[in-house]
């Protein structure tokens, strides 16, 4: 059985269907790419999964389970965590406290355990501020982890939203175009830094524009435009599609 | 971390409530300094609402107007002992909070502002009118705060009393925004969508710290009622929750030493412009506009800024 199946989904903002009947499903420990050009419905597809958005029709199943509908917080309780397009990062906090609030679940959340800093607490919180450490060393971080998020590089906010999602300890991570801004070199240490995610067993879904980087790493792939899916499969058989290559070079067909 | 320099800050202010006895000339400045540390307590509390969680509440004198009646009325017109009254009092605060809670946190923007607003408006109206358990509009005077034959009297005791409460309160919000419910708090005001995805449940979460601030009001509403030795329907009307606000404001938000320097300064403030006579509300005024145009971070965070020191977190 695959790990999320999405079958017959639609979502319609008063009169524009963003995403119409789209259906795939993603085994366990995949890379599963969504690609499409500017506006395909990528996103709200990954804000329909995520909880963020509530679909008008279709199903999605985790674990053969239905999910649509599920406010987000519940879904991070089954395994899910995502990044997001445009940065989400809490500038109020440092780094390293953007990281810690990933492992959010984990936690021991109690009110007055926390006010009167039970010594079990204050344990389990220095215990997760060197995970939340070896976990920005893991996406190259390590010279932020001192700093306030609002006085850190874009480049790096990118990685930091990556390392805020892996402190949730996912099964399975929603990367919302991880590379998009990000130069050629910063470009291919993402390129990296998703494979090595995707070799520790956690099942990435990524939307990006870099052909290049979505090419090299996908298991599968699949082409969204207007909101329709437009092919899926292995890198090699979208790629050479007529479908997929008339939606991005235009044609005359 | 280690824990000397984790409770630095804690060790600096019991220093300071230690040694400012000392200095302290008459029961003048023993009261100005007692009134000063009920508004600390109470700021700290605000703060966490507004300043860590993003929240705003308008209404929170209608918490402190509650938990000061609630000791006036329960022990003078039903025998109630004063402590059971206290905790009565934040109950009923904390259920009227989370009453008006429930469904305005589910709504965004400014909804919470104008439902408090509300609320304040109306406990300080049914503190005026229902005159035969309050007063009404003259107030009513509140029963000394004991346990047996020891009790609580004079500017000292209530001092050190207070002093006590101060340095519990600080250590305790530090301890919260410090802690997994603490993030959760202040990342939820940082970014809703990443805080949800990431599991919290942003709606508990508001509704949880606004019963927190709303029951610790009506606390100190209590002591400041005991303190006092009397209360007016004054204590609860919107007046009182705004100079709450601005004591958040301008001492900084999302700061815990901004609401102690808040609460100290805009409770000193009015007494120190006593000698501009007739003058002193207009020229309160205009420091409280020069403190925002030029320091609209609050003076905590902006100082610390300045001078490199990072006091506007927790540690």
């Amino acid at each position: 059985m695959a790990l999320l199946e999405v079958d017959n989904l639609s979502i319609a903002f008063g009169g524009v269907k963003a995403v119409q009947g789209v259906s795939f499903s993603v085994d366990a420990g995949v890379v599963y790419s969504v690609i499409g050009p500017n506006g395909a419905g990528k996103t709200t597809l990954f804000n329909l999964i995520t909880g963020v958005y509530t679909p008008s029709e279709g199903e999605i199943r985790l674990d053969g389970q239905s999910i649509a509908g599920t406010p987000p917080h519940a879904l991070a309780l089954r395994g899910m965590a995502r990044t997001f397009q445009n940065l989400q990062i809490c500038m109020n906090m440092t780094a390293l406290e953007n990281v810690m609030v990933g492992a959010h679940l984990q936690l021991d959340r109690n009110l007055v355990k926390a006010m009167l800093r039970f010594p079990g607490l204050a344990r389990r919180d220095a215990q997760l501020r060197d995970e939340a450490r070896e976990l920005m060393r893991f996406v190259g971080l390590e010279a932020y982890w001192t700093l306030g998020a609002n006085s850190m590089p874009y480049g790096a906010l990118k990685r930091l939203e990556i390392a805020r999602a892996l402190a949730a300890k996912p099964r399975i991570l929603f990367l919302d175009e991880p590379a998009a801004g990000l130069n050629s070199k910063e470009t291919a240490e993402i390129d990296e830094l998703v494979q090595k995610v995707a070799r520790s067993g956690i099942t990435v879904v990524l939307v990006e524009h870099d052909m290049k980087m979505v090419m090299n790493i996908s298991d599968r792939i699949l082409v969204l435009d207007y909101g329709k899916k437009l092919a899926e499969g292995t890198a090699l058989e979208v790629r050479e599609n007529p479908d997929v290559i008339a939606a991005y070079l235009g044609s005359t067909v | 971390m280690n824990s000397l320099r984790r409770h630095k800050p804690l060790l600096i202010l019991a220093g300071v409530l230690l040694l400012l006895p000392l200095v302290l000339p008459n029961n003048f400045y023993y009261d100005i300094a007692i009134r000063m540390a009920i508004n600390a307590i109470i700021a700290l509390g605000l703060n966490l609402l507004i300043g860590f969680a993003g929240q705003i509440s308008l209404g929170h004198a209608g918490f402190i107007g509650i938990g000061a009646y609630a000791s006036a009325i329960l022990p003078t017109h039903f025998n109630w002992h004063p402590i059971p009254a206290m905790l009565a009092g934040a109950v009923l605060a904390s259920v009227l909070a989370a009453i008006v809670a429930k469904p305005i946190f589910r709504l965004k923007g400014h909804y919470l502002a104008m439902a408090t607003l509300g609320l304040g408006f109306i406990i300080a109206i049914v503190i005026k009118n229902e005159a035969n358990y309050t007063g009404g509009p003259d107030g009513m005077p509140v029963p000394a705060l004991g346990i047996g034959s020891f009790s609580i009297n004079g500017e000292k005791q209530w001092y050190w009393a207070l002093a006590v409460l101060l340095l519990f309160s600080f250590w305790a919000s530090r301890n919260l925004i410090d802690s997994p419910f603490g993030r959760a708090l202040r990342a939820l005001h940082g970014s809703e969508v990443a805080s949800q995805v990431m599991g919290v449940d942003v709606v508990r979460y508001k509704v949880a710290i606004f019963i927190l601030s709303a029951f610790f009001a009506s606390l100190m509403g209590s002591v400041m009622a005991h303190y006092v030795g009397f209360v007016t329907p004054n204590i609860a009307d919107f007046f009182h929750s705004i100079e709450l606000v601005t004591m958040v404001v301008i001492g900084g938000m999302a700061s815990i030493y901004g609401s102690l320097i808040g609460a100290v300064l805009l409770t000193a403030l009015p007494q120190a412009l006593s000698t501009f006579e007739g003058w002193e509300t207009v020229v309160f005024g205009c420091i409280l506009m020069f403190c925002m145009i030029f320091m609209p971070r609050g003076l905590v965070p902006t100082l610390a800024a300045r001078f490199g020191g990072r006091g506007g977190e927790g540690d």
